[in-house]
């Protein structure tokens, strides 16, 4: 077993006990919830008559089902208006402070957290969300639970785990021109598998890693979860302490951020520290990472040949198959040139304010083709604000693009925001299962959000490196 | 108040008939589409199980187990790799426990899904690829022959065939004993909470 590592230091620090069943009994230092998964745990809540243990260290915020082109009340579609209306009232029954749209800090729930500081170092996060993982890029350690383990955090702060494995992803060298974070963590998926991280926690190391702002390391940490593994994290730095101090909380409590450094220092695994497995990635040889199928894991680089189901291992033949016929793609393409119907720029892996400007630069001074949606979707209200006083905005309108309110958006097909029939779509998201973006017959190719703007612009799957970069925006 | 003790069983065995539902990779959008997750409650959502497998764009009735009248009764489904992974949703083994489902065996789950079925008292068991590939058959030849799991010795009985399986310790622990509710269990431990609350430098005392 691991030692000496982020991953052991936080579950030690944070060791309730170990329960009669085995499992150790870990206190929760932050709680988010969302309007989708949470109001079943209030019910079962107040079927056994117990109350939000400490809703001090709980944080609501609506993103699922809020729809992005207007936001005004009461909501257009019913059943989301009822789940928003059942949110609000559970938050303030129990007194939990709601991020709701009309204090400007809304946004999808993997977004705010680390803007307003409550994502911190060291900190267990959960959130009845699998992308939860996200907040491991600060060095939490953070993970998705279930509705009735929310009922078990709301009614005591804590939750029943077994410990992991850690597997330490070094990733050495650096990125080329025109490679991003996104591209590191579908590949990583693409060698490891989506099963590959059952069991483990990935501690994300190495020059590639460091190297990236807290942005890049969210968008990595953030699909933990599509390589199997529940949490990911990378240790806290001065990248990390630097984006601390800006935040609400830290801005709010002076003092405090002396206070805590030794502490976020001291979770840091140390430089002798155990792993279980370590894998070896080589930043240099990376490409832009698209996928050609229906999983995660069938990503490849932008000029590389779409593997022949019959060149993998025997247990992935039959789900690339049916991914291929699905997909419409033959072994031997190359997944450039891949016709698209629909660009969207958005979602809990790929929608905070630098990957808008990067996108930005790509679409200035361009036109969407004729027959392409596209729409940008900002992660929150804060990115959404930043980004309209910056002029994104206007260059992605301008450019043809929709401009949209915060929320989760076309990620997945609870709102209002779906694909249609079968079109294809150019997607920054994190999951391209059947159905996943609203239409069983929908097709997702994902990929890094610039890549999005430029298939968004040729109406095809595109290299961006292709395209030349304006320099005007931002 | 009631004591929420009260209401856990212990499931130490689970037998009834089978349902083989093959594939890898059967993530929980597709066990239960989020369009049917607009809901502030679980109940009703065993008709939406699979859904999209299972009827087409007029809502009439596709090729799939779940479909067929021979396995219309079943309570265990036989499943293969990484079975459940994808998004955290609960939503989807309530769907399939509202459908029927009792127990899950299969090459492997997805760790939240697992943790989410064992919430709900229903185990997933585990056995090699080979194991569950004859499983599968068997069951789609015998769709009324009775399959018994014993949870505690990691066993599973069909026709004249006992095979070993794998049950997380944990889990098996939980399901034997019946503790796999852990609210009342974690709840009772409220001193040490606050203890290890009051040792973290980040909390503050609460309001």
């Amino acid at each position: 077993m691991s030692q000496g590592t982020l991953y052991d230091k936080v579950w030690d620090r944070h060791k309730v006990t170990t329960l009669p069943n085995g499992q150790d009994q870990l206190f929760v230092g932050l709680h988010l919830i969302h309007e989708v998964t949470s109001p079943q745990a209030f019910g079962m809540l107040q079927e056994r008559g117990l109350e939000v243990a400490r809703p001090d260290l709980t944080h609501a915020t609506v993103d699922h089902i809020v729809p992005t082109a207007s936001q005004d009340r009461p909501y257009s579609d019913d059943a989301a208006e009822r789940m928003m209306a059942e949110l609000e009232e559970n938050v303030r029954d129990a007194g939990i402070e709601f991020s709701d749209p009309t204090t400007g800090d809304q946004g999808i729930v993997h977004v705010i957290g680390p803007e307003q500081g409550i994502t911190q170092p060291g900190k267990t996060i959960v959130c009845g969300d699998s992308h939860t993982s996200t907040h491991g890029a600060f060095g939490a350690l953070a993970f998705g639970i279930g509705t009735s383990q929310i009922r078990d955090v709301l009614a005591t702060q804590t939750i029943a785990m077994e410990k992991q494995k850690v597997r330490k992803i070094q990733v050495d060298g650096e990125l080329g021109e025109g490679v991003e974070a996104k591209d590191v963590i579908l590949e990583i998926i693409r060698r490891l598998g989506t099963e590959g991280g059952v069991g483990y926690v990935y501690e994300y190391a190495g020059e590639a890693i460091e190297d990236l702002g807290m942005e890049g390391r969210m968008s990595i940490c953030n699909m933990s979860i599509e390589g199997g593994a529940r949490a990911g994290y990378v240790n806290p730095d001065e990248t990390t302490y630097e984006w601390m101090e800006e935040t609400d909380y830290f801005q709010e409590h002076p003092g405090k951020f002396d206070e805590l450094k030794p502490y976020w220092e001291s979770v840091r695994s140390d430089d002798d520290a155990e792993y279980d497995d370590v894998v070896h990635i080589d930043a240099n040889e990376l490409e832009p990472v698209v996928t050609w199928g229906t999983t995660p894991g069938q990503g490849v680089g932008i000029h590389d040949p779409i593997p022949a189901p019959e060149d993998l291992a025997e247990d992935k033949q039959d789900t690339a198959r049916r991914a291929q016929k699905h997909m419409r793609v033959e072994p031997g393409e190359t997944m450039e040139g891949y016709d698209i119907d629909v660009a969207f720029l958005g979602s809990c892996t790929n929608a905070r304010l630098p990957d808008l400007r990067r996108a930005a630069r790509i679409v200035e001074g361009r036109q969407v083709a004729d027959d392409v949606r596209a729409f940008v979707v900002p992660g929150s209200q804060r990115v959404q604000r930043v980004a309209e006083e910056e002029g994104l905005a206007d260059v992605f309108r301008e450019a043809g693009f929709d401009w949209r309110n915060a929320g989760c958006s076309m990620c997945l097909g609870m709102n209002e925001d779906q694909l249609e029939g079968d079109e294809a779509c150019a997607s920054s998201s994190n999951r391209n299962f059947v159905g996943r973006q609203g239409s069983k017959d929908g097709r997702t190719v994902l990929m890094n959000p610039r890549m999005v703007a430029a298939a968004a612009i040729t109406g095809e799957v595109t290299d961006v490196r292709d395209l030349e970069e304006a320099e005007v925006v931002a | 108040m009631s004591d929420p003790t009260e209401e856990v069983d212990e499931v130490d065995y689970v037998s009834g008939t089978g349902i083989p539902l093959r594939g890898n990779d059967i993530d929980t959008d597709q066990v239960i589409p989020a369009r049917f997750m607009k809901v502030v409650t679980f109940d009703g959502l065993g008709q939406f199980a699979f859904f999209d497998q299972r009827f087409d764009d007029e809502d009439n009735p596709k090729d799939h187990p779940m479909n067929e009248e021979r396995f219309g009764d079943a309570n265990i489904m036989v499943v293969n790799s990484n079975f459940g992974c994808g998004s955290s949703r609960e939503h989807a083994p309530q769907a399939l426990e509202r459908w029927g489902i009792d127990a899950l065996i299969g090459e492997s789950f997805a760790e939240i899904f697992a943790g989410n079925c064992l919430a709900l008292g229903i185990p997933t068991v585990t056995a090699d690829h080979e194991t569950i590939n004859a499983l599968q058959q068997w069951v789609d030849d015998n769709p009324d022959g009775e399959i018994e799991i014993d949870v505690e010795d990691e066993t599973v009985t069909y026709g004249s065939n006992e095979i070993s399986v794998t049950v997380d310790d944990g889990q098996r622990k939980a399901l034997v004993d019946g503790i796999w509710d852990t609210t009342a269990l974690m709840k009772a431990n409220q001193q040490a909470i606050q203890e290890t609350a009051d040792s973290l430098p980040y909390v503050e005392p609460a309001d």
